[in-house]
């Protein structure tokens, strides 16, 4: 047990090490990674890494570790300013951490199967997504930003989303219906909330702001959303290029 | 005539000193504020009047306090002879001028890297005769001058390297200082500790995980009680008359792997009865034997004299991170009742003899077990209140649950020894509600209700208004008799503290931490 921790405490105190070393990504690296994740970070980031007390991990790029050397650093001396502690752990089981922490954020390599070039132009067209949904800064702020959608989500998860928007509707964009006062309805997506106030956007992308005093009701829709489905809007073989062209948009690399 | 007041004024701070006879007799001095909860009872209720539920609403700024770091800010203020003594993250302590909220003097101290599970975080310091004492993260207790913040003595209270770690506000007692230890996600051995408060000397310790030939050691299978945490994390009360302690106990360790640790586990989520003067057990009542979800035992005993069922009684209060409100016999630790204030499905109800019966839908497992309230409870260290005005008990609930799924635990010294992982549940908003139940029966009267699960405790005063605060920053008051909304300011950062008032010139003052800062009010008349 001494020399255990005469060793750890050596780790934490000092510099960085190992910081050429590639990440252990050998399938017995990644579960030995997954078995230290699983024991010493999800009560905070959540079991599949979806965030909780933690931050999400379950993302393409992390802010906090845009690279594995990042990511290392921010697991071995924590963030000042925030819950996330620093870890005595081996040099060896940061980078298993590191390399299975990656894996969290991937979708599950899967070919998409239609034409890109045309699901963009259905996109813009037919579809009329860009009311809603922004890619590389232009678009609407109804729905999700749809940028690095790619890197994300896998193509069966954007199908169905196109067919059945309300099978998993995102954090972050729960659908609120109120009614002020003096009754007017206003369907938007909740920015923001407190016990006394209400953030929206609304339907037609306005922000708007009522103190609860305004509201005579406030119904939060969990589970719907503003999105219609596309089923009945593309054909089968449409959907496929829409999903083509949603799986190449992977952000700036 | 003028300059002699001022002479005066200015002079009473520095002859500042709170010897035990004056924090005995909180009660009688209003305007200071000289321990955690306000007095050793920990009512968190002031008989200051001068702020009424018909002026709240005049209630302005009076000034900011911003500490450095970004940590949540947990402290708890004191206030005595002219200055307020806060703690800072992570083990910092500064005296601010009550008249403008200007530093007199702060003790920084360089903290290592702890291993801590809640943030690098400090709810308080204690005051004795001319010291001021705190608890740091890295598990020392220090002494500090009371003028000039200076250090008298540095005490090691336990290891850090073992993740001991020290974040509780102490409790000044007569001629010690009690300190409680946090840690049990680690795997520590939890205890009780009290120092000398000239010396620094350890006085005596009580294990919360008894060992071999120590009663209770016959609750744990093996050698659990080694890493059978049991932590005492948030500052206790005390009853001068029966010289006794009364200190919550956390969770035993691994959290969650119950297996690992077989038997009731005591003295884990516990109250916890020891004899001031020699740290000796009087009496123990374990609110959740064989702990598997997480539920800490780690809030404020209120003491309350009062009448229950026809016969005057010593009681002790206890709004439990359990889901349950507890009154007990603070003399004998006879359980008396309890009553659900918040969702909770770990147990299936609560037995005559006060005994929970549990629920074993709610043990983590690897498919995952739902468990109300999760692992930050329906209550959790922030205080509760007691107003002798209303009869009310004021308890901010949190309704939030969680999925557990079993993983190993492996102990190995600073990491992380907890038995499962967690997820949320789908779908579902957590909400939370301050609740003022009949002190007596636990019934619900009313509740104020709130967006998020809340992190703020509450004050009560004798000018019938109930303070607290939200995790979106919204400092507010409310009617104590009716729970209507009087007053409210969005003070810009998230609530983590508990609120004191004090009286400083003539004027009644309330004070809370949010986000980095104190902020101060009083009325603007």
């Amino acid at each position: 047990m001494v020399p255990f921790l005469l060793c750890a405490c050596a780790l934490w105190g000092q510099g960085l090490t190992g910081a050429a070393s590639k990440p252990f990504s050998t399938p017995t690296d990644l579960a030995a990674g997954q078995r230290l994740y699983q024991t010493q970070c999800a009560s905070c980031h959540g079991a599949r890494g979806e965030g909780g007390r933690g931050a999400a991990l379950a993302r393409p790029r992390l802010l906090r570790a845009p690279n594995d050397q990042a990511m290392f650093n921010v697991i071995a001396y924590g963030i000042a300013d925030s819950e996330m502690p620093g870890h005595w752990f081996t040099d060896h089981e940061l980078w298993q951490l590191v390399a299975f922490v990656r894996t969290l954020g991937q979708a599950a390599p899967q070919k998409a199967v239609g034409d890109s070039a045309n699901g963009k132009n259905l996109y813009a067209g037919k579809g009329g997504c860009t009311r809603c949904h922004t890619i590389d800064g232009r678009g609407g702020a109804i729905g999700p930003d749809l940028t690095e959608i790619g890197a994300r989500r896998s193509p069966a998860y954007l199908r169905e989303s196109l067919a059945n928007p309300e099978a998993a509707v995102p954090d972050g964009f729960l659908e609120v219906q109120l009614v002020t006062r003096n009754g007017r309805r206003i369907t938007g997506v909740r920015l923001n909330e407190d016990t006394f106030s209400i953030q929206i956007r609304d339907l037609s992308g306005e922000f708007r702001s009522f103190f609860k005093s305004e509201l005579k009701e406030l119904n939060r829709m969990p589970g719907k959303s503003p999105m219609p489905s596309y089923a009945g809007v593309f054909t089968s073989s449409e959907l496929d290029d829409i999903v083509a062209y949603l799986d190449s948009l992977r952000g700036a690399q | 005539m003028n300059r002699l007041f001022l002479i005066l004024t200015i002079a009473a701070p520095l002859a500042a000193q709170v010897p035990y006879e004056r924090i005995l007799r909180s009660a009688q001095q209003p305007e200071n504020w000289l321990t955690y909860s306000g007095s050793y009872q920990s009512t968190r209720y002031s008989t200051l009047a001068q702020i009424t539920r018909a002026n709240v609403n005049k209630l302005k700024t009076a000034w900011i306090y911003q500490v450095r770091a970004h940590d949540k800010l947990e402290a708890s203020p004191l206030v005595f002879d002219g200055i307020m003594y806060i703690s800072e993250p992570a083990s910092d302590v500064t005296a601010l001028d009550l008249r403008t909220g200007r530093p007199v003097w702060s003790y920084r101290r360089n903290v290592p890297a702890v291993p801590v599970c809640c943030g690098r975080v400090n709810r308080g310091v204690a005051v004795l005769d001319d010291q001021l004492f705190i608890g740091t993260l890295d598990a020392h207790l220090v002494a500090l001058d009371l003028k000039t913040g200076r250090v008298r003595w540095d005490v090691e209270v336990a290891d850090y390297k073992t993740a001991n770690s020290i974040t509780a506000a102490p409790l000044a007692v007569k001629d010690k200082i009690i300190v409680g230890i946090a840690g049990a996600e680690y795997g520590i051995r939890g205890f009780l500790d009290a120092y000398d408060a000239k010396t620094g000397k350890r006085a005596w310790r009580f294990w919360t995980a008894p060992g071999p030939g120590e009663p209770g050691n016959e609750t744990w299978s093996g050698d659990s009680w080694k890493t059978g945490g049991a932590p005492t994390w948030v500052t206790g009360s005390y009853d001068p008359e029966l010289n006794l302690l009364y200190w919550g106990t956390g969770n035993p360790g691994p959290d969650y792997a119950g297996d690992l640790r077989k038997g009731d586990n005591l003295f884990s989520d516990c109250l916890i009865a020891l004899d001031a003067d020699t740290g000796k057990l009087k009496w123990h009542f374990q609110f959740t034997p064989h702990d598997v979800n997480d539920i800490d035992a780690n809030e404020i005993p209120v003491l309350v004299d009062a009448t229950f069922r026809g016969q005057p009684r010593k009681l002790v209060l206890f709004g439990n991170r359990n889901g349950f409100y507890y009154i007990l016999d603070r003399a004998t630790g006879e359980f008396l009742h309890a009553r659900q204030f918040a969702t909770q499905t770990w147990s299936k109800g609560i037995d005559e003899r006060g005994r929970p019966i549990p629920n074993p839908a709610s043990v983590p497992s690897p498919e995952g077990a739902k468990v109300y309230p999760d692992d930050d409870g329906a209550a959790n260290w922030y205080s509760p209140s007691y107003s002798p005005q209303t009869g009310l008990f004021y308890q901010n609930a949190r309704e939030k649950g969680a999925i557990y799924y079993l993983t190993e635990a492996p102990y190995i010294p600073g990491r992380m020894f907890l038995g499962a992982s967690r997820r949320a549940i789908a779908g579902e908003e957590p909400w939370g509600a301050l609740r003022a139940l009949d002190a007596l029966t636990g019934e619900k009267k009313w509740e104020f209700r709130l967006t998020t699960p809340p992190w703020s405790g509450i004050l009560s005063t004798a000018g019938a208004v109930v303070f607290s605060g939200d995790m979106e920053g919204t400092f507010f008051a409310l009617d104590a008799a009716l729970g209507k909304l009087l007053w409210r300011f969005q003070t810009g950062g998230a609530i983590y503290a508990n609120p004191i008032t004090y009286m400083s010139e003539g004027k009644q003052y309330v004070a809370i931490a949010a986000g980095s800062s104190i902020v101060v009010f009083d009325l603007d008349l």
